[in-house]
């Protein structure tokens, strides 16, 4: 079975947060990580591999830093990666994305699954794993819990649903995107750091995949951000010692002043 | 082509930007902003420079392909077995507004099977025109069959914009749908409104995990597609005496073909209501020190009529399943009033719930973070508070019963 997982580098959220007094956006070091749904995707690619054999390959469309965490997939355990990286792409919404990961995932051409996580982390949409899946014509399930089998080239998933699940039969190939649930994401070996060292990572960019340039980038992007601002502050609150029991009464008679009890 | 520039003539080097950055692309050198190659033209530093030094520069944009000619607002209403979910009429509370404001008027589209006799509940809940279209192949929702079907009723009525509800089903139609159109989609919005000027559809959303907010418009294409999470906007009164059209669609064969199949719908029961909905939550950390804690957050929320959440800590200890999590990788929250009891206040969880209407924070550490956010916080015991607040909340329903 051939995977291609496609995976996107992120900065690290717990680093970037607001600053109360300028109420800019400040960031402390800035670690770019693997987006996190997308190590759920990576261990669930392996372990396909494990039980069906065949190989697993990372994608991603990002700047040249986006190579690190290529080279930590590589160290988990996937077998290959290929970085779509172009002056081009930059400024990319889900549309652009999805159009450039399509023709990287095309170039690569043999596959049965494509994985994606959920969401990543910064822009939050979740539109690109089913933007792929449009761009290939290819089915889709997402919020995938369970990959409860594959057989005689079909795929048996357990999607989410607000009430419970749907066990969904799709052909492949087929695109998923993965939910936290699915798996426990494994850590890196020495001997998984030291293949990611020295890797070899194919790089492609618009020449390369030969996509309209009028299709990546900004130009390629129907949505844009016009602007960009802190949230509103929550207004200060109180913070209470003493005895529980005071404190107790103290609370009720503010919820019952609000009427939430 | 695009790219940011910093205007020398207006920049000072104070270095603001720098930190605003968040993929360190930007450089002092010689007391001048650099824009570094890992620029990925997320806006962030333009805010943030109080000389308004930096500029993006677009290419000319493409003539547009006849943005004239799209009117009116679409909702793609959500039906499950049969029922309309309550977000389609939420959805047709700002539609409704919407519709006024840019001019046009408000329809709605039903997919599904045997489900007409809806379509005058959207129409009371504000729809000057219902599109039904029905089958037995749509009775469960299937991503293809409902693709298919969609894009046909928008490419035909040329909605100048379409609402969804960001739910299981809206996550996995409408992105398929926006690719399909070719057109521009902002997922879980929590504000929209038409641009006064421009007329277009100011998308206004959470990035970073919640940490900015970004107002994100759809210029040179159409329609301009957006979801919205269900409780974020609000519904109309309904008023029963409202005509409106309803037009029944024959869906085409072709459109009804889809690879997947969707075996079973299984419905699994949680302890406590699903938390996304709830408009109070009882949440419990790694303060709770082992699962059989939590029954004293159960019972707190019998109590309050609310659900249980957790914080990742102590799903992560296997104390209660994952549905529970709120935080960056599980459940983002907005309910009314939120109660977290042992739960420190990582940033991580805090995304997931900070736009709760009243935090009340239980904590035995005064320093925990959680106590910046908490509208009141009480440093003390929860394994003393939590009960006693139960008690004191029972006795006070008792007093006025």
């Amino acid at each position: 079975m051939n995977i291609i997982v496609c995976i996107k580098q992120v900065p690290d959220t717990t680093a970037v947060r607001i600053d109360p007094e300028t109420r800019t956006l400040v960031r402390e070091g800035v670690p770019s990580i693997v987006n996190p749904f997308d190590m759920y995707a990576i261990e669930e690619g392996i372990r396909l591999r494990e039980k069906h054999g065949g190989t697993v390959t990372a994608l991603t469309m990002g700047p040249p830093q986006a190579d690190a965490a290529l080279r930590e997939a590589i160290s988990l355990g996937v077998d290959e990666a290929v970085h779509l990286c172009d002056v081009a792409f930059k400024g990319s919404d889900t549309l652009a994305t999805s159009y450039a990961l399509a023709a990287g995932i095309r170039k690569i051409a043999t596959f049965d699954l494509i994985i994606c996580g959920k969401q990543a982390s910064d822009g939050d949409t979740a539109q690109v794993g089913p933007g792929i899946a449009v761009q290939l014509d290819l089915p889709q399930v997402v919020f995938v819990r369970t990959i409860v089998e594959i057989r005689e080239g079909r795929l048996t998933t357990e999607r989410i649903t607000e009430e419970g699940f749907d066990l969904v039969e799709t052909p492949l190939p087929a695109v998923v995107t993965v939910v936290k649930e699915i798996n426990e994401p494994r850590m890196p070996s020495l001997k998984g750091k030291m293949k990611a060292r020295k890797a070899e990572i194919r790089t492609w960019g618009v020449q390369e995949l030969g996509v309209d340039p009028g299709r990546v980038g900004l130009d390629g992007s129907p949505t844009w951000v016009e602007k960009v601002f802190s949230p509103p502050q929550r207004a200060a609150g109180q913070v209470w010692h003493g005895e529980s029991a005071e404190l107790v009464k103290k609370l009720v008679g503010e919820l019952e002043k609000v009427k939430l009890i | 082509m695009a790219w940011l520039e910093v205007v020398a003539e207006k920049c000072v080097g104070c270095g603001a930007c720098l930190k605003a950055c968040p993929y360190d692309a930007l450089a002092l050198e010689d007391k001048l902003a650099v824009v570094k190659e890992s620029c990925t033209l997320c806006g962030a530093c333009i805010d943030s420079c109080p000389y308004e030094a930096f500029v993006l520069r677009k290419a000319a944009p493409q003539a547009g392909d006849g943005l004239s000619g799209y009117k009116g607002v679409l909702v793609v209403a959500e039906q499950k077995r049969g029922v309309v979910q309550s977000v389609s009429y939420e959805l047709l509370g700002i539609g409704r507004r919407l519709a006024e404001d840019a001019g046009g008027a408000l329809s709605a589209v039903l997919i599904g099977r045997d489900v007409a006799p809806q379509a005058k509940r959207l129409i009371a809940y504000g729809a000057d025109r219902v599109f039904v279209a029905q089958s037995e192949k749509l009775e469960f929702f299937n991503d293809e069959a409902y693709t298919h079907v969609l894009c046909r009723v928008i490419r035909e009525q040329k909605p100048e914009i379409v609402i969804a509800g960001a739910t299981c089903i809206g996550r996995s139609l409408i992105p398929r749908v926006a690719v399909e159109l070719t057109t521009g989609l902002t997922a879980d919005c929590t504000g929209l409104e038409i641009q006064q000027g421009t007329g277009h559809l100011a998308q206004t959303r959470p990035a970073f995990g919640g940490n900015i907010m970004a107002t994100i418009l759809c210029t040179r294409h159409r329609p301009q597609m957006a979801t919205v999470r269900h409780k974020v906007m609000r519904a109309l009164p309904p008023d029963e005496g409202r005509t409106g059209e309803i037009i029944e669609i024959q869906p085409l064969d072709e459109d009804l073909t889809s690879r997947s199949t969707v075996l079973k719908s299984i419905e699994e029961a949680l302890e406590t209501i699903n938390i996304a909905e709830a408009d109070i939550i009882v949440s419990g950390g790694r303060g709770m020190r082992g699962p059989e804690n939590f029954s004293i957050l159960f019972e707190l929320a019998k109590v309050l009529g609310g659900a249980v959440g957790a914080s990742r800590s102590a799903v992560d200890a296997g104390w209660v399943p994952y549905a529970y999590q709120v935080g960056q990788t599980g459940k983002t929250v907005q309910p009314k009033l939120y109660i977290a009891c042992g739960i420190s206040g990582a940033i991580q969880h805090l995304v997931g719930m900070q736009s709760s209407d009243m935090i009340i924070a239980v904590n035995k550490d005064p320093e925990a973070p959680i106590f910046k956010v908490a509208t009141y916080g009480l440093v003390g015991d929860l394994f003393e508070i939590v009960p006693r607040l139960t008690k004191e909340i029972n006795a006070r329903r008792v007093k006025t019963a």
